[in-house]
């Protein structure tokens, strides 16, 4: 029961916000740049302006729908490389151990002693702002705990009967680590991945917030909420607006990264069934 | 039966609740006198150690007592608080469980935490404790107990920390000692000393043992009378020498038909070991009459639709079946 | 077995160390001894039992066997051919040559896998086609007591009786010559135990495997082995055929086990499986070793000794008198 409501509001909260992003240029009224006025500026929310226009004029409905794509792009696109390399790096260094663990190891330890979005902001300020430095920075630094958790799980997984049998039956490291070890990561790891992918969101926002993500005009959850500071007071839509965008997409996320784990989980699926 | 120690009557008890609700353990009766030794075995998830905690008052949720009465010294324990039980567990019943690596606290020495016992239950000084705790090490065969209490338990081998299990149980020389698969962790030859040690102190102490073990061998080492548990029912209650020479219930003749016997090969050749067929069921499936009629050979149309009741089998001992013998 | 013993897998003079780290600043590393100067003969169509209690080794030279633990020195000949060091086989190969029965049916079934996907998958490793893929999984399902249609199922739909005969489907798939049975049944409840027992000697006569079995179950072994050995602290004090060692045991710790065993019906008639009184001497001027079973060091080398054939093949480990 709990089981199907994670899976079916992560999914739905999920496909909407996605749909938005994909469907910004059609479900969209304004521009999200182009479209300023100072004439419209501030004004509340109403039957024109649906979620109100911030301090330029600009339609906040409309720049939230293309800040999700931002978002979206940044969240689920950093959390890609991250968890990539975590799985290699932690599956690899668990099951072979010796001097690579060791320097998996040193690494991940590096990464974790370095709070991440200095680390970011380091890599942003040699490549440049934009989304695929963004992408690059986000993605590379935060695969330590997935690399973690991938290792300590490959560690105890490698001496399970199976694995240790798939080795007598011939099968070669790739394929062990590929369809015995891989498979029983996936609980854990997308946990971690939708995790990462609302500190992505927000790691965005505070980039952006430097000057270092996404450039203004081109709207992004972040650099809206950065905007709207200033307004809070006079005009609190503009900051409450794109903060709701965030908390649906998190929790989306979230919800739906529990219930995919479970759904994932035979033993669960078919004690359900 | 005057002078009972431990009485367990038609004990119940039920796991989940609303509509997830089943029956565990059910009809259990059975009673240990001061100085016995009381066997139950059973396979993993026969009930056996749910009866042995709910007797100690250590079931928890979603495990419930929901009938029968458990009596010790007379005294209702499902009547006392949880405080009153307080004061009885460790004090005059005591318990020592399958892995002592788990049931010690890995961050306290021995000797303290032996010392813990004199200090909760007799009102000892800490000081007097500590050289009680050296004694009680020294009386479970520990050499070098005045060191020894200085040890915590990953220093202390699997049948050392077991001696050290033994020793906080005995501390206050409770009446009743209840023991859940004590040995199962240990080699052979560590179980064989555990054993005779065990049996050593509670002969001496007059201690009473609930023993838990699916090893017949080990039930029929250290207990006179023994209670074969099937699916949560009690099959058959007898004195071990009557068991293991007039197995009554099919259950406890495939189970020792099912044993390699050592010395049997050497004396008739080897022979195909007698199999019960099929599987144990789950809590949650408990055939409606006897819990052994889907396995069993000798079923009829009654046990699959009836419970059969007790049949006495003199020298206190008693069966439930409708077809045994 | 009345022909001439076959020898299917030689084991000479197997040792396996482990470097053990005395902690994070104590870059010293000791070697832990888990198993010395093994040797052992398995011959076609035979049993063999390696019988000790934990950390005599047994399961490392398990392991060894069927090449998951790399040896530290000696070898293992398969049809007299070598499969450890320079001219070891690819696994491929080595596949169908030994295979293992692990203790714990729990944990030696993946569970994100069907029965059938953890039947078939080796079978289209090793180059089988599909069509007689399915027919080799359905075949070997009903040779293990299970029905073909069960494999459908994840292993948790299974009582551990029912994983213990897909590991045992799972190590048979290959058609291997050996089977290495690690506590096959120490993990299962007692009444599930004779089936697995009963199966396991129909499966070896049916298909004509060789075992060997590892075990710390005095009365299982007697009931299954043609052969026993057994270890203590890395090292055999005593092999010989079935029948010696149960009914002749020398060596101390052979007697030691078989008189810690709490045999029920032993226990009941009062009789005795093992009268010290009567234990057989060494021949003059050796001793048994080891003499003692407190305390080993398991990080020196041992004191030197030899197995001593007594009578026929029935071994004890004897030392010169100091």
């Amino acid at each position: 029961m709990g089981l199907r409501f994670n899976l079916v509001i992560g999914g739905v909260l999920c496909t909407l916000i996605i749909g938005a992003a994909v469907l910004a240029p059609w479900l969209a009224n304004y521009n999200p740049i182009m479209d300023a006025d100072l004439m419209n500026a501030e004004l509340p929310p109403d039957a024109q302006f649906w979620f109100g226009t911030d301090a330029q004029g600009r339609d906040v409905f409309t720049r939230i729908l293309y800040g999700a794509q931002v978002s979206l792009t940044v969240g689920i696109g950093s959390q890609l490389i991250n968890t990539t390399i975590g799985l290699i790096f932690g599956i690899s260094a668990g099951y072979f151990g010796g001097w690579w663990d060791d320097l998996v190891n040193g690494l991940t330890n590096l990464m974790l002693s370095i709070p991440s979005l200095i680390f970011a902001l380091a890599i942003m300020a040699i490549l440049g702002p934009g989304l695929v430095s963004l992408l690059i920075a986000l993605g590379l630094t935060n695969w330590s705990w997935t690399c973690r958790i991938a290792r300590s799980s490959t560690l105890s997984l490698k001496s399970q009967g199976y694995v240790q049998a798939a080795k007598t039956l011939g099968y070669g490291d790739g394929r062990i680590m590929a369809t015995q070890i891989l498979p029983n990561l996936i609980g854990p790891v997308l946990v971690i991945a939708t995790l990462g992918m609302g500190d992505a969101i927000l790691a965005e926002a505070a980039l952006s917030y430097l000057g270092l993500g996404i450039r203004p005009p081109q709207p992004s959850w972040g650099n809206m909420l950065t905007d709207a500071r200033e307004l809070i007071v006079i005009a609190p839509w503009a900051a409450i607006f794109p903060g709701i965008a965030i908390f649906l997409t998190v929790l989306g996320l979230n919800l739906l990264g529990d219930g995919l784990r479970d759904w994932l989980d035979p033993q669960m699926r078919t004690r359900r069934a | 039966m005057n002078g009972a120690l431990l009485e367990v009557e038609d004990l119940r008890i039920d796991i989940g609740s609303g509509e997830s609700r089943h029956n565990a353990v059910e009809n259990i009766s059975f009673s240990i006198d001061r100085g016995e030794t009381f066997g139950l075995v059973g396979e993993s998830g026969c009930g056996k150690s749910i009866t042995a905690l709910a007797t100690i008052g250590l079931l928890r949720r979603p495990l419930a007592i929901s009938g029968g009465s458990i009596r010790f010294k007379g005294q209702d324990l499902r009547s006392l608080s949880a405080r009153e039980m307080r004061k009885l567990r460790g004090n005059r019943i005591a318990m020592i469980f399958q892995e002592p690596m788990t049931a010690l606290n890995p961050l306290s020495p021995v000797g303290r935490q032996i010392a813990e016992m004199f200090v909760l239950h007799q009102g000892a000084s800490w000081h007097e404790a500590e050289r009680k705790a050296v004694e009680a090490l020294a009386s479970v065969q520990v050499p070098a107990p005045d060191q020894r209490v200085k040890n915590y338990p990953h220093q202390m081998s699997g049948g050392m920390r077991q001696r050290v299990m033994i020793a906080i149980a005995l501390a206050c020389n409770p009446d009743l000692l209840i023991a859940d698969e004590p040995t199962t962790a240990l080699d052979v030859t560590v179980q064989a000393e555990i054993l005779k040690l065990m049996q050593e102190l509670c002969d001496a102490r007059g201690t009473a043992v609930l023993m838990i073990s699916h090893d017949l061998g080990v039930i029929a080492k250290m207990c006179r009378r023994v209670g074969v548990m099937y699916a949560g029912h009690m099959a058959e209650e007898r004195a071990v020498a009557d068991l293991f020479r007039t197995p009554a219930h099919p259950y406890t003749r495939g189970l020792l038909g099912s044993l390699p016997r050592l010395g049997s090969r050497g004396a008739h050749g080897r022979k195909r070991l007698q199999e019960i067929e099929g599987v144990v069921p789950s809590i949650a499936a408990f055939p409606a009459g006897c819990r052994f009629e889907p396995r069993c050979e000798r079923a009829t149309a009654i046990c699959a639709s009836t419970q059969p009741g007790q049949t006495d089998l003199g020298n206190n001992g008693f069966v439930r079946c409708f077809h045994h013998g | 077995m009345d022909s001439a013993p076959e020898p299917l897998l030689r084991v000479e003079d197997l040792s396996v160390h482990f470097p053990v780290q005395g902690g994070v600043f104590n870059r010293r590393r000791k070697m832990l001894r888990a198993v010395n100067n093994v040797s052992l003969t398995l011959n076609k169509g035979e049993c063999l039992s390696i019988v000790g209690e934990s950390g005599c080794g047994k399961s490392t030279l398990a392991l060894s066997i069927v090449g998951l633990q790399a040896p530290t020195s000696g070898s293992i000949h398969f049809e007299g051919r070598p499969i450890t060091g320079k001219a070891q086989p690819s696994r491929i190969e080595r596949a169908r040559m030994a295979q293992i029965v692990f203790q714990d049916p729990y944990a030696s079934l993946n569970p994100r896998q069907t029965v059938f996907t953890s039947l078939a998958a080796p079978l289209r490793l090793h180059g089988i086609g599909n069509g007689e893929v399915e027919s080799r999984v359905e075949e070997m399902m009903r040779l293990v007591g299970l029905k073909p249609d069960q494999a459908k199922r994840f292993p948790h739909e299974f009582s551990g009786g029912q994983r213990q005969r897909i590991g045992i489907a799972r190590a048979l798939i290959l058609n291997p010559k050996v089977v290495v049975l690690d506590e096959p049944v120490s993990a299962l409840d007692v009444s599930i135990r004779a089936q697995i027992i009963n199966l396991l000697l129909e499966l070896k006569e049916r298909l004509r495997l060789s075992y060997i079995m590892i075990s710390h179950d005095l009365s299982v072994v007697e009931h299954m082995s043609d052969r026993v050995a057994v270890m203590y602290f890395g090292q055999i004090v005593e092999t010989g055929r079935w029948e010696s060692i149960f009914a002749n045991p020398m060596h101390p710790y052979t007697r030691r086990l078989l008189g810690a065993i709490p045999d029920p019906f032993a226990e009941l008639s009062g009789k005795k499986l093992i009268d010290e009184a009567q234990a057989p001497r060494p021949p003059s001027g050796y001793d048994y070793h080891p003499q003692q079973f407190d305390r080993q060091d398991v990080y020196s080398a041992p004191q030197p000794s030899q197995l001593v054939a007594i009578a026929g093949d029935h071994c004890v480990r004897l030392a010169p008198v100091a």
